[in-house]
């Protein structure tokens, strides 16, 4: 199992709603980081510690797309998790707490899916974000 | 309302005349019946897409400048639509790259003098999506004064895709406040889908990768980000997945019924072209609007709604 397939596992445990919302969110949370952590290490460069507004996800993703633009294509996706994970963390006993979890682990989720696709064919770069002048590479 | 887009140049590209022929066929539609006037951009080429970006990104700056050259040069037109968000972003690519890279000037114009016409210059154009021509031509008043089948009842997901707004650099017009697009949050779709009465659900992933052009390489991958992206548009409460993308449209399409084969896991939003459910709203009938020529059998939940 790859380390995108055991992240992809824990997300779908924790859509069931079966922890402590406020735990859930924090984790989901957590596992965006390690997911950009992830592309980060394979590029050869040490995730950093710092915060952009306040969470680590955004200055990961950051630190991913520096020198990478097609890397933007998820800059949405970690901006909605950094969404929902306030939604939860704000009103932990909202009625509607076990839909917004299921979201959150969703949006966690098409971040996980997307690097890791993203990543199994670097070198291709078949994305359409990734697309790249196989000419230069050639060169 | 804009009078400049009662008459704009129509760049169907590609995948209109093949797996998006219903987004053409409802772009036409749509446009008839709201008394838009689509001059189709004559003997257009390919935009170059993905595979000629892959070979040399200046050969691709080249083909989408030839089409905005015939539309300018050849038959005097100030704008050019483009529905599909490949073409859209290929045209705004090279108008972009003309206006600052001097070795994309340089190669536009030896190959449009080798091909015979006149090679195009930034800015004799503007390009604009179908959402851009509807929203700035009509607007949601003016959809609201014609509709005659209101699609209330209807819950929509509205999915934009990638490509409509990235990179955000090339689209100088969009985040200028106001009631210009956003590039974060898009919502020209919401806004005219609104108008036609349909209850439109926050969609957390409206802007996030379908998997693309990346199914020719992995099915599996494309299969379970589109599945993410159905399963999310089912929770949020959503009948419906509205497009404005014949790739997105094509590929939610074929790996929701892929899903279901491979992973045996059946999902139910229906999906449309945005073109399509504004169509029915404004009382086109259904074939008219192709919806018989999707994948994605929208007509019993339509009938439901008395809607087709």
């Amino acid at each position: 199992m790859t380390n995108f397939d055991a992240i992809e596992c824990r997300i779908d445990l924790l859509s069931q709603g079966q922890t402590d919302a406020s735990a859930a969110a924090s984790e989901l949370l957590a596992l965006g980081e390690q997911v950009l952590e992830l592309w980060i290490e394979a590029r050869d460069e040490t995730p950093g510690q710092e915060k952009r507004e306040g969470f680590r996800l955004l200055a990961l993703h950051r630190q991913g797309a520096r020198g990478e633009p097609s890397f933007n294509a998820c800059r949405e996706t970690c901006r909605e998790l950094v969404y929902h994970y306030n939604l939860i963390a704000l009103e932990p006993e909202h009625q509607d707490i076990a839909k917004r979890i299921m979201l959150a682990a969703m949006v966690a989720k098409h971040l996980c899916l997307f690097v890791g696709g993203k990543m199994a064919v670097a070198e291709i770069g078949e994305f359409c974000c990734s697309s790249r002048d196989a000419q230069a590479a050639a060169r | 309302m804009s009078a400049k887009y009662q008459k704009v140049g129509y760049y169907p590209g590609c995948a209109l005349e093949g797996t998006g022929h219903a987004y053409n066929r409802s772009t036409k539609a749509l446009g008839k019946k709201l008394g838009l006037d689509l001059v189709e951009v004559k003997n257009w080429n390919c935009c170059g897409a993905m595979e000629v970006k892959n070979i040399d990104p200046k050969l691709q700056s080249y083909l989408s400048s030839r089409v905005m050259s015939i539309a300018a040069n050849e038959m005097g037109l100030d704008t050019v639509m483009a529905p599909c968000n490949g073409c859209y972003h290929n045209l705004k690519k090279a108008e972009y790259d003309l206006a600052n890279d001097p070795a994309t000037i340089e190669t536009v114009e030896k190959l449009s003098g080798k091909a015979g016409h006149k090679a195009y210059q930034a800015e004799q154009v503007e390009t604009i999506h179908a959402l851009d021509w509807i929203k700035q031509a009509i607007g949601e008043d003016g959809i609201r004064e014609r509709v005659k089948n209101s699609l209330s009842g209807l819950k929509i997901a509205n999915y934009y895709g990638c490509m409509y707004t990235r990179p955000r650099h090339i689209f100088p017009e969009k985040d200028q406040g106001g009631d210009s697009e956003s590039t974060l949050q898009p919502h020209y779709m919401d806004d005219l889908l609104a108008a036609a009465g349909a209850e439109i659900v926050d969609y957390p992933l409206k802007t996030a990768c379908c998997g693309g052009a990346h199914t020719l390489a992995d099915s599996d991958i494309s299969t379970k980000l589109v599945l993410n992206l159905l399963r999310t548009a089912e929770t949020c409460g959503a009948d419906v997945i509205a497009t404005e993308c014949p790739t997105c449209h094509s590929g939610l399409e074929m790996h929701q019924i892929r899903a279901e084969t491979e992973f045996q896991q059946k999902t139910k939003p229906v999906i449309l072209y945005f073109t399509q459910l504004l169509g029915l709203a404004l009382g086109v009938k259904p074939k008219k609007l192709g919806i018989h020529e999707n994948i994605s059998d929208a007509l019993p939940l339509l009938k439901s709604r008395n809607l087709a």
